[in-house]
């Protein structure tokens, strides 16, 4: 079962280590009378160890949050602190490093480029990290056999399945072990059964005791496999949902927590509205 | 990374190959238009560049050219030769004739008239006979392309006849000498029977061709031999960009070749810089996610100028090709004679096809530069 953390404010201080801390983040766009605040000094925690969900309708900040959070901007107002390190503290350059290491991104277009294999696509990171191309592909390799790709190593991203494709992004993102998985609207390209396959995988390979997954999604299909919901309006962090871990239910095998995977009610879009 | 840019770059093959083409195109254009440019230049100068042995030439001051002579005096020879710092000095001819070939036809020849006892401004390179045989009665030597022209089919040999100014005149050599401006065959011949083949007129000394006399400055021997005679003395080498610009004022040669010039480095930058760009914007979301995931925008400028080096390099390599291969399958064409690929005019295109890349990629470096990363996060 799912329970809302505003309920249980011991909830946060019992959770694993915090991998993310937003403090008062504020994002304004534009000048003067066209200027358009966009964040509300959102607070925000996610823990390592757990698959966090950012939901929403479409305009709330949810893309903005997680942009600033993943160092892609900068906040107007506020600072948000990865893993201890205070986003303040790093200067650009310490910033695209610290990103390049430790930050791994899905994207909903899984931007995979066309003209590199699969596995050249997943050992990327590693070339951006600078490690030589034999070990890169090497681990890469290994990871495309852990998302079941095994047969796909030199296949280009066209002749690929969306879901395929996803998971081939999914590879890529995890290939450096960043300590911070992004993923962005995650199954929106992809059919039902493809969705709940990168879900799985996400669930199964991705989370990992010192890691952290925020998934921006608003595709209630895949609620149910989040440990933490947290709901999204007007720019403002609306409500926290915590998923009890000591329910019986809490790790179903087969598509984890199936049962919750409509935390919000018959209608998952109602608090959304 | 750069094995990354070359896979993007070589993954979109019709991309890739639009992209050398234009630069191709572009190298093309320049490179063989300024070589013919620079060849029909040369042309223009080739009388003066064969004639190594003299360093000064004195002619009437109004001369501009080699082509429009206004001819001197007998004597001036004698003058030049007593101007203190002159080695020595000989009487040189060149003036038009025109000559008729035993079946009747007639062909506009340009006479040059040697020293008698020197030979001065004789070809250097025989193909068949030789210099001394000037001295036969009526012997004349014609150059490669000028026998072509004269007698078109044949193999170049030696006894043909024809005539000028109503002489008989017979083929003692063949030689290789540079092509003048005009498709005029070169026809040389000992001094006195080059003023026999010419036009009757009062003066008919074209040139007194000297050199300065060991240890002495050339210039300032010009400068003596035109304070002491009134004439113009001019260096070999002043004589050759005189004539040179005389045509590059006078003609719309470079006009013209200026606008071919221009327009194959416009269309090669704007082909180029077109496709590429195209590629970076197909690209760009690659490129948000490259940067997303740590890439910094020292290393993607990188990429693209890689990428751009690329193209410009085998594009730059297979213009060149094509000129080097037109100049190589027409180097024996007869009216096509002294014309070649500088090795300038190959460093020059070099500078020109890179500035074309520079221009190409200079677009795309910027849209990559400016691009937030963001961008990623946004859907289709």
């Amino acid at each position: 079962m799912i329970t809302t953390l505003s309920e249980q404010p011991d909830a946060v201080a019992n959770a694993a280590g915090i991998a993310v801390r937003c403090d008062r983040v504020v994002k304004e766009f534009g000048e003067g009378e066209n200027r358009l605040r966009v964040l509300h000094e959102v607070d925000v925690e996610v823990p390592a160890g757990e698959l966090s969900l950012l939901v929403g309708p479409s305009g709330c900040g949810k893309t903005t949050l997680i942009s600033i959070i993943a160092g892609l901007l900068d906040p107007t107002a506020g600072d948000v602190t990865l893993f201890g390190t205070p986003r303040s503290t790093l200067s650009e350059r310490e910033l695209i490093a610290y990103r390049a290491a430790n930050i791994g991104f899905v994207f909903q277009q899984y931007n995979l480029l066309p003209a590199l294999t699969a596995t050249a696509n997943v050992a990327i990171p590693l070339l951006i990290g600078r490690v030589d191309r034999k070990t890169a592909f090497a681990r890469a390799r290994e990871l495309l056999a852990q998302v079941g790709l095994s047969d796909k190593f030199n296949t280009f991203p066209a002749q690929l399945s969306g879901g395929q494709q996803q998971r081939v992004a999914i590879a890529r993102a995890l290939v450096h072990e960043p300590r911070l998985l992004v993923c962005d609207e995650p199954t929106a390209a992809l059919d039902a059964q493809s969705g709940q396959t990168v879900l799985e995988l996400l669930c199964r390979v991705a989370v990992q005791p010192d890691r952290a997954v925020i998934v921006v999604t608003h595709d209630n299909r895949i609620f149910g496999y989040g440990d933490r919901i947290m709901e999204m309006a007007d720019g403002r962090i609306q409500a926290v949902h915590q998923r009890d871990t000591t329910s019986p239910s809490g790790d179903a095998p087969d598509g984890p927590h199936a049962q919750d995977a409509d935390p919000f009610g018959a209608d998952p879009h109602s608090v959304l509205a | 990374m750069n094995w990354v840019a070359w896979q993007m770059l070589t993954g979109d093959r019709a991309k890739y190959w639009g992209t050398i083409f234009g630069i191709a195109f572009g190298t093309l254009l320049i490179s063989q238009q300024t070589a013919l440019f620079v060849g029909l230049m040369r042309r223009t100068a080739s009388q003066i560049e064969g004639v190594r042995e003299a360093t000064i030439w004195v002619m009437d001051p109004e001369v501009q050219n080699t082509d429009e002579i206004r001819p001197l005096s007998d004597t001036d020879v004698y003058r030049v030769r007593g101007v203190e710092g002159v080695s020595w000095a000989v009487r040189h001819y060149k003036g038009l004739a025109r000559a008729r070939v035993a079946d009747g036809r007639f062909r506009q020849v340009m006479l040059m008239g040697l020293d008698e006892t020197t030979m001065i401004g004789a070809p250097v390179e025989m193909l068949l006979g030789s210099l001394a045989d000037l001295a036969r009665p009526d012997g004349i030597i014609v150059d490669r392309s000028g026998f072509e022209y004269l007698w078109p089919g044949l193999e170049p040999q030696l006894g043909l006849e024809l005539e000028m100014n109503d002489r008989r005149a017979v083929v003692v050599g063949v030689c290789r000498a540079g092509a003048p401006f005009q498709t005029f065959p070169l026809v040389f011949t000992r001094y006195a029977r080059a003023l026999e083949y010419a036009p009757p007129e009062r003066n008919r000394l074209s040139f007194v061709l000297a050199r300065a006399a060991a240890g002495r400055d050339t210039a300032a021997v010009c400068q003596e031999i035109s304070t002491r005679t009134g004439l113009l003395a001019l260096s070999r080498d002043e004589f050759f960009w005189r004539t040179i610009q005389y045509y590059l004022r006078s003609t719309g040669i470079p006009v013209n070749f200026g606008i071919t010039i221009a327009l194959g480095f416009i269309v090669g930058t704007a082909i180029a810089g077109q496709t590429f760009y195209l590629f970076t914007l197909e690209n760009l979301r690659q490129f948000g996610a490259l940067k997303a995931m740590g890439l910094s925008n020292l290393r993607l400028v990188m990429m693209i100028l890689l990428q751009a080096g690329v193209v410009g390099s085998v594009g730059f390599g297979l213009g060149m090709g094509v000129t080097a291969g037109f100049f190589e399958a027409t180097k024996n064409v007869p009216h096509l004679t002294g014309f070649y690929l500088p090795w300038q005019v190959a460093l020059g295109t070099a500078g020109a096809v890179a500035l074309i890349v520079v221009l190409a990629s200079l677009v795309s470096v910027r849209r990559v530069l400016v691009l937030e990363p963001a961008i990623v996060f946004r859907g289709a």
